[in-house]
């Protein structure tokens, strides 16, 4: 369920890349980091079916729900590093000028 | 257990590797122009995509391994250092995953990096052919 949803989240981000209208949103950063992490996770999976086989593909129901949370939880955490990164690096100058404006209003 | 520290060391080298190329690069664009960057995508470029996937699923990955309590706040910070037989299996584990986690990540990479170049170029001979 996690690689799944990571893919699902790094598929997601890749198409709202593709029809950006610029670059000043900087989602090259969350499309590559949801990339990088689905393809070590599809090597965890592939891994572990080596070592479980079929039984890979039933897991209980218990590990499902575990796993939906963990891969939403990465998701929200790649959601916030972009997020952070993107207000530290503020590429339109949004930050900056709020909080300039805040200063000259004191 | 630690397979994420594999494509970490990774990125930090690719990182390196990364600035110095990037340097040479500016370097070169002063002395002789950019002419030949239009048709290429510049290397240091392509090392910042594997360095954003290295660190990108790393850090995702370490959040994996906090979650399921093998990486921990305190030292030495992995569980399985506790004793020499988890720690024996942790490396097996980095050798074997996490190896392969990093070479499948480069293997993309050079994918993309080939035909990145491949786009590139169409788009200049489409261009010239708009031209004539």
């Amino acid at each position: 369920m996690t690689l799944l949803i990571t893919v699902f989240a790094a598929v997601i981000s890749t198409v709202i890349w593709y029809n950006r209208k610029d670059d000043s949103m900087k989602l090259g950063i969350l499309l590559f980091m949801y990339w990088g992490a689905s393809i070590m996770w599809l090597v965890d999976a592939i891994f572990e079916y080596a070592e479980l086989k079929a039984e890979y593909f039933t897991p209980a129901l218990e590990d499902m729900i575990n796993d939906s949370f963990l891969g939403l939880s990465v998701v929200a955490l790649g959601l916030v590093i972009w997020v952070v990164r993107l207000l530290i690096t503020d590429p339109k100058g949004k930050v900056r000028k709020t909080l300039t404006a805040a200063g000259e209003t004191r | 257990m630690a397979c994420f520290l594999v494509s970490g060391a990774e990125a930090l080298v690719v990182k390196a590797v990364e600035k110095a190329e990037e340097k040479k690069e500016l370097k070169g664009v002063a002395a002789d122009g950019a002419s030949d960057a239009v048709k290429r995508v510049p290397l240091s470029r392509k090392l910042k995509w594997l360095c954003n996937m290295l660190t990108g699923g790393a850090v995702l990955l370490a959040f994996e391994h906090i979650w399921h309590g093998e990486v921990v706040p305190w030292f030495p910070f992995l569980t399985a250092m506790y004793n020499a037989e988890d720690t024996a299996e942790m490396l097996h584990e980095m050798a074997t995953v996490g190896v392969a986690m990093a070479v499948l990540i480069t293997v993309v990479w050079i994918g993309m990096c080939v035909a990145a170049d491949a786009i590139v170029k169409r788009g200049v001979t489409e261009t010239q052919a708009e031209e004539v």
